[in-house]
């Protein structure tokens, strides 16, 4: 540490291109943010389009179909890659995953900094669809071939599809890296005393999540080159023969379009715990942290975890119930999903019986905290009717599917973010978050989310398709129209509560309320240093642990915690 | 807070149960044979989840207010309480799981009736063809990139040279006898598309190069919408036809009125 003023070379290292984890984890946290802007933009467009199809956006004129679908494609694809598989896992784990297992770096730090820097080359890659001839892709997040295989099926198939591609191919290939650091480090780097089942459950959702990470997407990879190669270099892996689109002859034979959705979905599905696991982690952690209790059954949530994990990778097939896959089929995947339900329910549970009897602290992470729990029970208990073949026959690409999804994966994942975020932001930034504005932002989100999709089961049961740009192609989904707008009306109103959070977290950062190192009494490894904490983390003062991470209300102990590298045994 | 964190959950899930106890917007009446029992499954889904959803949102919030004593208790778990917990959800939904495979092979039955109608799907870019074989119950050989003319009535691009395909009938819009089975032989030309009847609790995809076969058997006349359900392009809001059930005699008269 020397006294000279810092190079503009030294400040490029320190702030940009770092290996520091911490100043990585921020980074990736405001690429998230710049992503889940955009995202939330294009659906405020859409729910606009939807209800008054004529209205005139500035700047952007009439929203025509095309436009819709874009903004359809490019939503999902940003919330679901570059924001909720990014920020839980990318940004906050790789922030404190070091600091909680008591280690002064990622085991890998150069990885650690390629992750970030592919990921945001892929997201400009992704955005510049938008800017290419015909618009970006129309096929949705799924990119079903060969709607994404042949140019010719529409606007956007062209140059937009190829850069929607390029852009996923290099997403995986930063989250592969990025999961490889996270297993490694947990594996390697933890500091002496912290054994794995003292490890917080953040980094158990961490740790699985890599795992996930570095299973499934290594499996879209291959799945997005092989549709470049059907796309640019003539390969027939998804393109059947005899194709005749828009007055085209296609020149491919031999491709199956059911292969694209089993490897897609082999993805798909442990994406889905890719996102949540760590708001699992988040919530099991703030819910101990604030009510001052232990976890509730540690061991059955880390059992908890690993079933999910294990399961969530033999369930992808519920997705293709009537996809023409050979009906036995939904036997075995029916089956499978209705098991994952089991450990799902074990975490309810044991969030409850953490609840239980608790001297509640009702801060505003505490308030998301709970607010995830609700969340993903509404969104949770519609699962078991989408496991059933012969009701997701009725429900299949309905806004029931919609509802169900947005509840448990979009919802709750933004809960435990924004709870984090809110809960980490002192140790981040050394200050504190207003706590008026972050209730205020609590309450506005809280009946925001139910109110934009609950009512939208309605739809879905009633038979609304989604993904459809406009109402009135059928006569019973124009009959809607008075739902879609109430929902349309909470869009907007939850979308302009964000801004309480903008405002609070910018705002907070400069002027906020100085926190100390520990401001909510918490007994993990991070809040031994200060907030935010040096450049060097430990040091090489690597901590001894000697307690679990939950140890809170011990009897006998002369605070209501007692912090990881407390040596104290009370009686 | 606790009060206000109740009342807001209760509050919701209170709305949360009118929603569906109101319904404005429901399932369409059944009008298929396997309606009945799809719609029962549903409603015991719902009755099931329903009741798990209001008991863990309720627990919740009274958890929330029940807090009297000055020290939380020290309290890492109770193993008796999370296996009966654990068993009693796993026995619950496998029970529902159960019912619902039974659903799934009545509504697939292993063997079908040999005399079903047979009727031929086909998705277009944004257009369903519905083709019927004819008198000599033969669909014609098609080659769509060979022989599909739209504007010459050959959208299927049925093989001139086939003679099954001389007296076969191609509507766009599927008419059905009633109380008879029909096998429906579901294509795409193009892209992959999703025949989705409300009415009938029917859906299934259309995927090129792929021929899926389904059952369905209407019970009631009357017009009833097919949307599309499967992302297809532009026109996928507006890929719709009419399911038009008539009596068998009526079905006959239809069938001789088109016959070329």
């Amino acid at each position: 540490m020397g006294t000279t003023k810092p190079t503009a070379q030294g400040l490029l290292r320190r702030y940009v291109f770092t290996t520091d984890h911490k100043v990585v984890g921020l980074q990736y946290f405001f690429l998230s943010l710049a992503a889940v802007l955009v995202g939330t933009f294009l659906s405020l467009l859409m729910r606009i389009h939807l209800v008054w199809p004529q209205a005139a956006i500035p700047f952007l004129g009439q929203i025509k179909p095309e436009n819709y679908l874009a903004y359809l494609t490019i939503h999902g694809t940003l919330m679901v890659f570059f924001v909720l598989s990014t920020v839980p896992q990318n940004g906050f784990g790789t922030y404190l995953l070091p600091l909680q297992l008591g280690a002064s770096e990622m085991a890998l730090p150069r990885l650690s900094m390629a992750g970030f820097w592919i990921t945001l080359l892929s997201f400009f890659v992704l955005i510049a669809a938008f800017f290419a001839p015909g618009g970006a892709s129309l096929a949705g997040w799924t990119q079903y071939p060969p709607l994404s295989a042949v140019p010719s099926a529409g606007p956007g198939q062209g140059t937009g599809t190829d850069l929607w591609l390029v852009s996923i191919g290099l997403f995986c290939v930063a989250s592969v890296l990025s999961s490889i650091n996270f297993i490694t480090t947990t594996l390697k780097m933890r500091t002496r005393g912290m054994t794995l089942m003292r490890m917080p459950l953040t980094c158990w959702t961490w740790f699985v999540a890599a795992i996930l990470i570095l299973l499934a997407f290594s499996i879209l990879l291959a799945a997005v080159i092989m549709l470049l190669l059907d796309r640019n270099a003539g390969t027939n892996f998804f393109v059947p023969a005899n194709l005749l689109i828009s007055g085209h002859a296609v020149d491919h034979q031999g491709g199956s379009p059911l292969l694209w959705q089993h490897l897609f979905w082999f993805f798909g599905h442990p994406e889905v715990y890719i996102a949540i696991l760590p708001g699992m982690g988040v919530t099991s952690h703030l819910l101990s942290v604030f009510s001052r209790k232990p976890v509730f059954g540690y061991k059955a949530m880390v059992g908890a975890i690993l079933a999910i994990g294990f399961l969530g990778f033999m369930v992808w097939g519920h997705h293709m119930f009537v996809s023409g896959m050979n009906p036995y089929a939904g036997f075995a995947f029916s089956s499978l999903t209705t098991a994952i339900a089991v450990p799902s329910a074990i975490k309810v549970f044991n969030w409850l019986g953490t609840l239980w009897g608790g001297r509640f602290r009702f801060t505003t992470p505490m308030l998301f905290s709970i607010g995830f729990v609700s969340l993903f029970i509404t969104g949770g208990l519609t699962g078991p009717i989408l496991a059933q073949p012969a009701l997701d026959a009725y429900l299949h690409d309905t806004y029931f599917v919609v509802a169900h999804f947005h509840l448990i994966m979009a919802m709750a994942g933004l809960f435990a973010v924004f709870a984090a975020t809110y809960f980490w932001f002192p140790k981040m930034f050394g200050r504190m978050m207003n706590s008026t504005l972050g209730s205020a932002h609590f309450w506005v989100t809280f009946f925001g989310a139910y109110a934009i999709f609950m009512p939208m089961h309605l739809l879905g049961i009633a038979g609304h398709p989604r993904r459809y740009s406009e109402l009135t192609g059928v006569q019973y989904v124009a009959a809607m129209a008075p739902l879609q707008q109430f929902i349309t009306a909470a869009a907007i109103i939850t979308i302009c509560g964000q801004l309480l959070f903008l405002i609070n977290f910018f705002w907070s950062m400069f002027k906020g309320a100085a926190a100390g190192a520990n401001p909510w009494e918490c007994t993990t490894l991070e809040w031994t240093l200060p907030s935010p904490p040096p450049r060097e983390g430990f040091g090489n003062q690597s901590p001894l642990v000697y307690q679990g991470a939950y140890e809170y209300s011990v009897p006998g102990a002369s605070k209501d915690f007692l912090m990881q590298d407390s040596t104290a045994t009370p009686q | 807070m606790a009060v206000a964190l109740l009342l807001a959950i209760l509050l919701i899930t209170a709305g949360c149960i009118y929603l569906f106890a109101a319904h404005p917007w429901w399932l369409p009446a059944g009008v298929s044979a396997h309606a009945a029992a799809m719609d029962h499954q549903f409603l015991t889904a719902l009755w099931l989840l329903g009741g798990l959803f209001v008991a863990a949102q309720l627990l919740l919030a009274f958890f929330l207010i029940r807090s009297r004593s000055k020290n939380a208790p020290y309290l890492g778990g109770n193993w008796p309480a999370e296996v009966t917990w654990t068993l009693a959800i796993a026995i619950l939904f496998f029970w529902f799981n159960v019912k619902g495979e039974r659903l799934w092979s009545a509504i697939h039955p292993h063997q079908h009736s040999p005399d079903a109608l047979q009727i031929e799907v086909t998705g277009v870019q944004f257009q369903w063809y519905f083709r019927y074989p004819g008198g000599d119950g033969k669909f014609g050989r098609t080659d769509a990139q060979r022989f599909a003319k739209p504007d010459e009535g050959n959208p299927l691009g049925i093989d001139p040279a086939d003679e099954a395909g001389n007296d076969d009938i191609v509507s766009t819009s599927l008419v059905l006898p009633v109380d008879r089975e029909v096998e429906l032989i579901l294509r795409a030309q193009d892209v992959i598309h999703s025949v989705f009847i409300p009415a009938m609790r029917f859906k299934q995809d259309a995927v090129p190069g792929m021929e899926v076969h389904a059952h369905l058997q209407a019970t009631q006349p009357g017009n009833f919408e097919i949307a599309c359900s499967q992302l297809c392009g532009l026109g996928h809001y507006r890929m719709r036809a009419v399911v038009t059930v008539m009596s068998e005699e009526g079905f006959r008269a239809w069938l001789q009125s088109r016959h070329p």
